[in-house]
């Protein structure tokens, strides 16, 4: 971070495009604080990836085989056969520049190749030299130009500047997803192995631990451990998450960042005292140490990839026994389950129709992957008056609620966190409607860019959530934001501490753990931050001081 | 490559195009040739052409169900779904799609950035270039419908409506009296008028001006020219000779329709008192049916492909195949848990197999234990 730009240095972005020099004569100068490390071998060995070695996005030499012109462009061709998205997106846009304004990364940082049009167009240029007649003939007449190495070092430094939000796609006339050509051109990118970091680590992770942050088994069970004990102090009620374990109804699978850090901690934490509560209602459900892991980086890197990362979770119900899967808040996990995963994975026959076992209700939009979001099941539950709450312990929160870019654009979860968090806090606010539900904006660390040394580059492409945030911040006060992501969760700390360090993240679930009424629970005084709740500030202190005094008795004895 | 240079190079293109008629027909009388030979030529390079596109776009597969979701998902009973932008079914789809190709629905929601120094965005009412965009394609469509008077004998009743109403907007709107003369249609000069725009807002806005290649130019100049040229025909011609005593635009229509039904009959024939002018308009068509194909044009068959707009959101609850799935390497439950097996039964978690020197003496993680 302190390297990065003061705000006010950063906010001075000017979105003129050059005047004379067409882009593809302006050469690309590849940044420190926007481009993410390089993915080490060992990494990459591990999931056999190609090409693995020592390499530096900064050096000249970026190590490539040899024939990597003829592995990307066969690679093109095969991947043209294979997805009409691709081949239809590099032939109808008109360049109407309607999506050109519409990326936060433009819009944060101005750079004309970030606008989605012209990010297809770096792609689209060696599509017309090889496969366009036009293109062969005229060349850059026709928009076409020859892939060279510093082509493909453009097609890395910008592929690995975009977060496959699809806000463009929303507003593309013909749908041309920028996100789509992003994914593929990631694909085509690891075939000579570029790839981040960031992306190639988790993914080796998970492919071996189960979960993005390599967390063991055992360590995975001591974290939630941890919890279970926080979850003690604070309500006085001592709970039993079960992992592994064989013939319990419903799996429970969430992203392992929040096991691993604030303030997802508090979110999964939530997750922990909702299935306690549920328990005694008829509620068996387990956590997994295998499945340990719901968002999918594999996505950021490769279908296939994706495919072989997803699998573990319909191989771990399948082994439990489980008769359906229950999904935790996450953003690209979801799209994955929605769009994916029945396709790579199913068909999950093994599995049964879900069925909430407190409300009884079926959930017919998942009879097919046989995968409930807990938004969905949570929302359920409310709706059915199944859950005792009070709401009035946030009310020292004031929330707005941001859309996570996969659950809105890609599966279309809008109305249902909103339901869940109207019914947990009295105090919700929107942002402006141009920035939220399907054209909300991005955090600007998704598709795998949520690293540390990308930091500018992530607090120019949060800006315009950021700003949105701050209108709610100045109008309301709001001082939360609410999210349904682990992503997001890990992201907006950073974030709002850079434009809006009054407002602070959590998530829905922590919100629902905060109101949650627990049978034979100590009368509460703080958040499951340990912070005082409204109104028990004094409570909290004399609480305090009672503990000190404690402290300093022990002392003495 | 620059906006002047893509500019020039179009407007050069676009001239040449004018020319090889002009002299073709003018100094070398190759009538058959750009009458007949050549409008042949280029509906044929159309139809195979777009025959071949279409068939190659769907060739390849959709693999996953990807539709851009804009709306509320279908989920609980209780939770209305947004139908259109995220339909779960057929006819939701049918009914997005409509709206689309229509309406252009999804640039409808075209809005601007206005960005105020110290971080300050705000987004702007900007609806000018759908506003643009529909009245180009309408009266491009319009003007092309009209034209179906050339092709047909008996004229269709609907297209004899249409000519009248364009000729009523004219008297309804127009400014003064004499322009709203009878027998003038606005279709035309809207789809000059909208072309105009869209050229200016290219050149205009900064970043419109930064991605536009030729081929974003080359079809503007050129629809402008077939209707520049379209328009002085139908309504330069008499005034010209009126008042100039000249004939270089008037154009005999009878001649023009013979010539018309001639192609469509396939008897072709070159009728005499058809002015150069029209075989400059005649050759402008023919090259903006046979590019058609090969250039970004072909949004008009391509919109109707595009994944993400074509397919519903079913798939959570509808098991879609991609054709071209293969089997992958997945590390299973068993090699993870032969990794971690000690530490799992040590801290408590089930497994499937127990360790080796736990199951000969049951105290295998005592013993190490101890060790330590
Ligand atoms: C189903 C039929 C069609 C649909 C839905 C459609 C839709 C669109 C849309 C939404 C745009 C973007 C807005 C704009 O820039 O104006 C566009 C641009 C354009 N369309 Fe079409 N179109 C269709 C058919 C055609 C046809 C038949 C032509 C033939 C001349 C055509 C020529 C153009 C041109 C030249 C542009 C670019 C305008 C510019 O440079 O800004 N379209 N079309
Ligand atoms: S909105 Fe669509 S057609 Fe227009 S420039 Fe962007 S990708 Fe191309
Ligand atoms: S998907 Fe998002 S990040 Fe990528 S180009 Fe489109 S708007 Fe920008």
């Amino acid at each position: 971070m302190s390297d990065v730009p003061k705000p006010e240095e950063l906010a001075k972005v000017d979105h003129t495009s050059p005047l004379i020099t067409g882009w593809m004569n302006s050469p690309v100068e590849i940044k420190k604080g926007v481009a993410c490390y390089a993915g080490k071998p060992k990494n990459l060995e591990y999931v056999g990836l190609p090409n693995p070695r020592e390499w530096s996005p900064l050096d000249e030499d970026w190590k490539l085989p040899d024939n990597w012109k003829e592995i990307i462009l066969d690679g093109l061709r095969e991947r043209l056969e294979r997805f009409r998205s691709l081949k239809i997106f590099m032939d109808i846009c008109v360049r109407c520049g309607a999506c050109a304004d519409k990326c936060h990364f433009f819009i944060g940082g101005g750079d004309p190749r970030n606008m989605p049009v012209l990010r297809a167009e770096l792609l689209r240029s060696i599509y017309r030299r090889e496969y366009t007649t036009a293109g062969k003939i005229m060349g850059k007449f026709a928009g076409a130009r020859d892939l060279t190495v510093d082509v493909l070092k453009e097609w890395w430094y910008y592929f690995f500047q975009c977060t496959e939000c699809r806000r463009c796609s929303v507003f593309c006339p013909y749908g041309i997803d920028t996100a789509e050509i992003t994914i593929i051109g990631r694909e085509l990118l690891n075939l000579v192995g570029l790839n981040i970091d960031w992306i190639s680590a988790p993914v080796a992770n998970c492919y071996r631990t189960g979960n993005h942050l390599g967390i063991q088994p055992h360590a995975y069970k001591d974290m939630l451990d941890f919890f279970v004990d926080d979850i003690e102090e604070i309500t006085g009620v001592k709970m039993e998450p079960s992992f592994n374990r064989k013939g319990a109804e419903i799996l429970f699978i969430t992203p392992s960042g929040d096991v691993f850090a604030d303030p997802g901690t508090y979110t999964c934490m939530g997750y922990i005292m909702l299935f306690h509560y549920l328990q005694k209602m008829g509620l068996d459900i387990t956590w997994s140490t295998y499945a340990s892991e719901g968002g999918n980086f594999g996505y950021f890197t490769s279908h296939e990839m994706a495919k072989r990362l997803n699998a573990k979770m319909y191989a771990e119900a399948k082994r439990l026994g489980v008769k359906w899967i229950l999904g935790g808040e996450c953003g690209h996990m979801w799209r994955v389950i929605n769009q994916y995963m029945d396709t790579f994975n199913g068909p999950a026959d093994f599995l049964e129709e879900p069925v909430s076992p407190i409300t009884g209700t079926k959930f017919e939009n998942a009879k097919g992957t046989k995968m409930v979001h807990i938004i969905e099941f949570t929302a359920d539950l409310i709706k059915h008056n199944k859950l005792k709450l009070d709401p009035s312990r946030n009310d020292n929160l004031k929330v707005t609620f941001h859309d996570s870019c996969n659950p809105a654009r890609g599966m279309g979860l809008l109305e249902e966190p909103r339901y869940v968090i109207k019914n947990v806090c009295n105090n919700f606010y929107e942002m402006p409607e141009n920035t939220i539900r399907e054209l909300t904006f991005c955090c600007g660390g998704g598709a795998g860019l949520n690293a540390g040394e990308d930091m500018e580059l992530r607090m120019r492409g949060g800006l315009p959530r950021a700003n949105a945030v701050k209108h709610v911040h100045e109008k309301y006060g709001v001082n939360m934001l609410a999210c349904i992501c682990a992503i997001d969760r890990a992201v907006f700390p950073d974030l709002m501490q850079y434009w809006i360090p009054e407002v602070g993240v959590i998530g829905v679930h922590e919100m629902i753990g905060n109101a949650l009424i627990l049978e034979g629970e100590k009368e509460r005084t703080t958040d499951l931050r340990s912070e005082p709740l409204h109104g028990m500030e004094e409570v909290e202190e004399a609480e305090e001081v009672k503990k000190e005094e404690k402290v300093e008795e022990n002392k003495d004895v | 490559m620059n906006f002047i240079i893509g500019i020039l190079f179009s407007l050069v293109v676009v001239g040449i195009f004018v020319l090889i008629p002009w002299v073709g027909v003018w100094a070398f009388d190759l009538r058959y040739l750009f009458g007949i030979i050549v409008p042949y030529a280029a509906v044929a390079t159309f139809i195979v052409g777009i025959i071949i596109r279409v068939l190659g776009w769907a060739r390849s597969p959709s693999p996953f169900r990807i539709p851009t979701t804009a709306g509320q998902q279908k989920s609980l009973p209780w939770i209305k779904q947004n139908k259109i932008d995220n339909p779960s079914g057929t006819i939701g789809v049918i009914i997005r799609m409509a709206l689309e190709i229509l309406l252009f629905r999804s640039l409808f929601r075209n809005m601007s950035l206005e960005f105020r120094g110290g971080a300050k965005l705000a987004y702007e009412w900007e609806k000018w270039l759908w506003i643009a965009a529909l009245a180009f394609h309408y009266s491009f469509l319009v003007v092309l419908l009209r034209h179906l008077r050339f092709f047909t004998e008996p004229i269709p009743a609907f297209v004899r409506w249409i000519e009248k109403l364009d000729g009523l907007f004219e008297i309804g709107i127009a400014p003064f009296a004499g322009f709203a003369a009878p027998g003038i249609l606005i279709s035309g000069f809207i789809l000059i008028a909208a072309l105009t725009y869209l050229f200016l807002r290219r050149l205009y806005i900064s970043q419109t001006r930064y991605i536009s290649l030729p081929a974003d130019y080359f079809p503007l100049f050129l629809i402008i020219g077939i209707a520049a040229t379209g328009i002085l025909m139908r309504h330069m011609g008499v005034f010209m000779q009126f008042i100039f005593k000249v004939d270089w635009f008037s154009v005999q229509v009878v001649n023009v329709k013979e010539l018309a039904m001639g192609l469509v009959t396939f008897n072709p024939k070159i009728p005499e008192g058809i002015g150069t002018i029209f075989f400059i308009h005649l050759f402008l068509v023919s090259t903006l049916i046979a590019y058609f194909p090969f250039s970004k044009l072909v949004h008009m068959a391509g919109i109707f492909l595009s994944p993400t707009r074509n397919l519903a959101n079913n798939s959570r609850t509808v098991r879609h195949i991609n054709p071209w799935d293969y089997p992958v390497h997945v590390h299973s439950y068993d090699e993870y848990e032969d990794e971690f097996r000690e530490k799992m039964v040590e801290a408590g978690l089930p497994v499937e197999k127990m360790p080796e020197s736990q199951t000969e003496d049951g105290s295998g993680t005592q013993e190490e234990a101890e060790k330590e």
